[in-house]
């Protein structure tokens, strides 16, 4: 793998589904590391390390990491200063 | 579909209804997914294989246009030594099961009500869910217009020809540009290339108009369209990527 073979953060919505109801391609997200604000669908994600990486495209520090046992997921967003998603009023 | 509040996805088995080639390497597999509960043009699913002994790969392919009731359509192009997609395009048999999650992916998706024009530019199999909002406008009887930007090796390498040759002739503003990064068929201008600021210059609309950009295909080509596109002055945020992985 080169440096490059990376996905976007929108291929993250699957397996983010099978923990949360909501799409979290769709939200947005603040990089604890540079302040960057911007949607998660825009993270670089690198799914050949354990897991997957989701790293912040200005400061490529990482923001989540989502690790998949075989009865249980660990999800790590200490990179991650908020999320904010979308809900429908009511 | 990926309104907010929807239930946690689980998988669901789909089985192979029909295959159609559209290339040397690349095929159309129609899935019977029962309760499919529809989707929007750019929207893909995660497909899971699991072999004899319990190991599992899955891998996310894009929805190749609009569901027709159960029915789902993706394009899948083989990649020489993979785990997942020989298997899909020379070893899955009609009637076999496979696991698939989905519709997933709420951000790289085109919705018929957005007024902007639209720039789609594909590299190789990046043009599959492209090709599913060119399907959908039509569906929609939208008047948006649509330029596409398709980078193949070879003619023989364009997924849809035929279809698309029509729906530029049709599809009332659709245009539609190639780039040939190996081989050129007789007649086109220039010579094979990989894609650059003239094409994307030449066949895109000007960042004034404020269009919205989709950007499909390998890594590597996505980058650099999107840079390419960033530098012409278009605001990061209307354009959307979807990279498909290492080469293409
Ligand atoms: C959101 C999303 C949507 C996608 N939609 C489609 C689609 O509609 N149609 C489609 O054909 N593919 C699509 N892909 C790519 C697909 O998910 C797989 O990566 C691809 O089929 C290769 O998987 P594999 O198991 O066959 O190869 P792997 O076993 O993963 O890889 C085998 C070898 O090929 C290299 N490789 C990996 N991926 C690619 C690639 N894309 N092209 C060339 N070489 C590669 C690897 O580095 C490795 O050396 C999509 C990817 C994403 C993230
Ligand atoms: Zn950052």
């Amino acid at each position: 793998m080169t440096e490059m073979s990376y996905l976007d953060g929108n291929m993250l919505d699957g397996p983010l589904r099978e923990v949360f109801a909501v799409d979290l391609s769709g939200a947005t997200g603040r990089c604890a590391s540079c302040g960057t604000t911007g949607p998660m669908a825009g993270l670089r994600v690198y799914t050949h390390a354990p897991g997957l990486v989701a790293r912040c495209p200005s400061c490529a520090e990482v923001m989540l990491r989502l690790v998949r046992g075989p009865d249980r997921t660990w999800l790590d967003l200490r990179g991650t200063t908020y999320l904010q998603v979308p809900t429908p009023p009511g | 579909m990926s309104s907010p509040l929807a239930a946690p996805l689980t998988w669901r088995v789909a089985r192979l209804v029909e295959r159609r080639d559209e290339t040397p390497t690349a095929q159309t597999l129609v899935l019977d997914v029962p309760g499919w509960p529809g989707h929007l043009p750019g929207q893909h699913v995660d497909v899971r294989l699991t072999a004899p002994d319990g190991y599992q790969a899955a891998r996310s392919y894009s929805l190749a246009g609009p569901a027709e009731g159960e029915r789902v359509a993706l394009t899948v192009q083989r990649v020489p030594d993979g785990e997942v997609s020989p298997y899909l395009t020379d070893v899955w048999a009609t009637g076999d099961p496979v696991e698939v999650r989905g519709p997933v992916g709420g951000w790289f998706v085109w919705r018929p009500a957005e007024l902007a024009p639209v720039l789609l530019v594909a590299g190789g199999s990046g043009v599959v869910p492209l090709m599913a909002m060119v399907r959908a406008r039509r569906a929609a009887g939208s008047r948006v217009p649509f330029r596409l930007i398709y980078s193949a090796r070879t003619p023989a390498d364009v997924i849809y020809a035929d279809e698309l040759r029509r729906r530029a002739r049709d599809d009332h503003g659709l245009d539609v540009a190639y780039v040939y990064t190996r081989t050129a068929p007789k007649g086109w201008r220039g010579e094979p290339h990989r894609i650059g600021l003239a094409d994307v210059n030449t066949h895109g609309w000007p960042a004034e108009l404020e269009p919205l950009c989709y950007v499909c295909g390998p890594t590597g080509f996505v980058e650099t369209v999107a840079d390419l596109l960033v530098g012409l002055g278009h605001q990061p945020r209307r354009v959307r990527t979807e990279r498909f992985g290492p080469t293409g």
